[in-house]
């Protein structure tokens, strides 16, 4: 007790601060970074889940280095990225933007974009499948059907499967977007446009001089947002392909959905966490580029 | 007087506690599985009132990964049912242990039930047995035969297409809307072409004990070029058609369709479904084949003691002839013995029958990896059907990756 009252008041807050934390600390160090650096661990050994571990050093990354379904799956997954938060951006701001200066049923508007976020992803995809069958049941080749025009193979297909894929999941993360960028919107303040208005400035002026720059913070939460939902995709792919995961030819198979395929059909535990540490590798890269790109200035 | 009544009383007490002994069991869910087994632990305990059950069931997808984390800390079952093509994998990791060779003698087990269980031997042992079996036989829709004017179902794989040719129908753009056989790689079919289509063309999948793959042969090519021809050539079926095979037999939108036995019971609540079942297709000269898998029982390590000796008089039971044929009437799963399933009625059962008899020349493959060598076939119609790869080219590049699956295996 003696040596808690020789502490100065300084020292006695930081004593009383780290107190608190403990237990955030503790449960995050035990929830996160213990599994984070078992994964890591793991990649070094051979394990089949069922059998005792054993140590293989690096073979499992030359593995990976030498396997050609992971430079598939990894370009896969960067074209999931690149089309996926381009366009999802973009779709979101323009119906954010026009949405935000629409009186007439607003709320409405606003909840009906944003339910597909609220849906369950498999439901989702499930749905979307069946659009995507070919005659007689699938929805889309139906209408083909009935205009007389030849069905498309949308999932059947090594070429139009992965933009099939990732039409839901864009359609899908919409929703948020929109909230976010509604509200970035709403807290530019009113007199910036009052005065360009005084001055007669045109809407495109307005736009990329006022609306745009104001709006960066906004644009690089969702930004790093999206692109960390997209290089993670997964529930989409593998319920919309469950009978041929990530097919057809592993033309939409992403890297979560080839380290999931690793690690519980094939048992090949190693080798799934050299898959997961290349993963996080990624992102962690694409998180920072992104946060150093679209925040400095 | 009154002291050897106690100690008589307690003696009795501690036999009596020590004779009640409660073991578990495990399997994965699914409906019917579930209800036979809770007839087959009533009918247990029945007959052996100082043993109790308990059965506790996990959905398919956590099956493995609970067993794996169970029983090496003595969480888990005694008795567990596993895939045949575990069986090594489980016998390395020490999570089962050998059946006693007095309870079940080696030499009348290879008597008694249909050859493929053999494949549960090792060194000379069994570690494991099933109650039922599977096999591959073709159904087919009664309603589209009679309208396509067919008067039974095909005898030979020509035949085959004949009929299918019958039944298939397009609309005015010429796209598919009825197909003559139903085909997917991903669902029964990559058994049908490893084990009956390769070896109905003169050929043998694999040697060397399922460790070489055989098939790039010009059994394995004229095998690949019928069943890709069924698509391209003949133009009687749609890979994909309604999303996956089953639907289209149950949707009545399919003349015919390959499936296991493990179909039937769903098959059964399809209003309007009149269907036949026939043994598959004989090859061109003459040739049957089947594929038969099967889910096994085995004693964990974890069972020692009294346990023990419960879980091998468990192990009996369920393996005995009546369980088999409680098997048989409430999952539709073919009992594993030859007696219980060669029975009179059983054999010329119209819808079981032609399953049985698959089961005498049935082949059982010894998987590796059963997703992944499924994966090969798979892509390797892939590349034919839609990338229009020369099917040779295919078939060697698909017999390279299997190989490679294997080798990587067995190397360890």
């Amino acid at each position: 007790m003696s040596f808690y009252r020789n502490l100065t008041i300084r020292q006695k807050r930081i004593a009383w601060a780290w107190t608190f934390l403990a237990v955030p600390v503790l449960f995050y160090g035990i929830i996160r970074f213990y599994p984070t650096g078992n994964a890591i661990l793991i990649s070094f050994q051979d394990w089949n889940l069922l059998g005792s571990r054993t140590w293989t050093g690096l073979d499992n990354y030359a593995k990976l280095w030498n396997d050609p379904v992971f430079w598939k799956v990894f370009v896969n997954t960067f074209q999931y990225l690149l089309i996926g938060t381009p366009l999802s951006l973009l779709l979101s701001f323009v119906i954010a933007y026009h949405l935000d200066k629409l009186r007439f049923a607003h709320s409405f508007l606003r909840m009906l974009y944003f339910l597909p976020f609220m849906t369950s992803a498999v439901a989702m995809a499930w749905v979307w499948r069946w659009f995507y069958q070919g005659v007689p049941i699938g929805l889309f080749n139906n209408m083909l059907a009935a205009m007389g025009i030849a069905q498309i193979e949308f999932l059947n297909s090594t070429t139009n499967a992965l933009p099939a894929v990732l039409a839901p999941a864009i359609w899908a993360g919409l929703g948020f977007q929109i909230i976010i960028f509604m509200a970035g919107l709403r807290a530019i303040p009113t007199s910036y446009y009052e005065a360009a208005r005084i001055d007669g400035v045109g809407w495109w002026t307005v736009l990329t001089e006022i609306t745009l720059p104001l709006l960066r913070p906004t644009i690089v939460f969702i930004v790093v947002f999206s692109s960390i939902g997209f290089l993670r995709i997964f529930d989409h792919v593998f319920n919309m392909t469950t009978n041929n995961p990530g097919g057809p030819l592993n033309s939409t198979k992403p890297l979560v959905l080839m380290i999931y395929e690793t690690a519980f059909t094939s048992f090949d535990m190693g080798y799934a966490a050299a898959q997961t540490v290349v993963l996080f590798t990624i992102l962690l890269i694409v998180s920072l580029i992104q946060l150093r790109l679209l925040r400095s200035d | 007087m009154g002291k050897t009544a106690l100690a008589g009383a307690l003696a009795f007490g501690m036999a009596g506690s020590a004779q009640a002994v409660e073991i578990e069991y495990w399997q994965y869910f699914f409906d019917a599985r579930v209800a036979a087994m809770e007839e087959l632990i009533e009918n247990f305990e029945a007959a052996n009132p100082d043993i109790t059950v308990k059965m506790t069931h996990f959905p398919y997808a956590d099956y493995r990964t609970k067993v794996a984390a169970a029983i090496p800390a003595g969480e888990g079952p005694d008795v567990v049912q596993l895939f045949y093509g575990w069986l090594n994998d489980y016998i390395e990791a020490e999570l089962i242990q050998p059946l006693p060779a007095d309870a079940f003698p080696a030499e009348e087990i290879d008597e008694s039930f249909f050859p493929m269980v053999q494949a549960m031997k090792v060194d000379g042992q069994y570690y494991a047995l099933p109650t039922a079996v599977r096999s591959l036989a073709l159904f087919y829709n009664e309603r589209l035969f009679e309208e396509a004017g067919l008067d039974g179902p095909p005898e030979t794989l020509d035949e085959l297409v004949e009929h299918a040719k019958a039944m298939t129908k397009r609309d005015g753009a010429g796209n598919i809307t009825q197909v003559g056989i139903t085909t997917g790689m991903t669902a029964q079919d990559h058994h049908w072409f490893r084990e009956v289509l390769v070896r109905q063309f003169g050929g043998e999948p694999y040697t060397d004990d399922y460790r070489t793959v055989n098939w790039n042969s010009d059994a394995g090519l004229a095998a690949l070029d019928f069943y890709a021809g069924l698509e391209k050539e003949h133009g009687v079926t749609a890979s994909g058609f309604m999303d996956e095979p089953q639907a289209a037999f149950k949707a009545q939108r399919a003349g015919m369709h390959i499936d296991g036995s493990f179909r039937i019971g769903s098959l059964a609540d399809i209003r309007g479904l009149r269907y036949g079942v026939a043994e598959l297709p004989a090859g061109p000269d003459g040739t049957r084949s089947n594929y038969s898998s099967y889910w096994v029982n085995a004693i964990t390590t974890k069972a020692e003691g009294e346990r023990y000796d419960a879980a091998v008089k468990f192990m009996e039971y369920i393996t005995s002839d009546e369980a088999m044929q409680i098997w048989l009437d409430i999952v539709g799963e073919l009992p594993a013995k030859p007696s219980v399933g060669m029975t009179e009625a059983n054999a010329n059962d119209p819808v079981y029958g032609p399953f049985i008899r698959g089961l005498d020349y049935a082949h059982t493959t010894k998987f590796a990896d059963e997703s992944g060598q499924r994966q090969v076939l798979v892509d390797m119609l892939g590349r034919v059907d839609i990338e229009g790869q020369d099917p040779a080219e295919s078939l060697a590049q698909a017999a390279e990756a299997e190989q490679a699956l294997l080798d990587e295996y067995y190397a360890e």
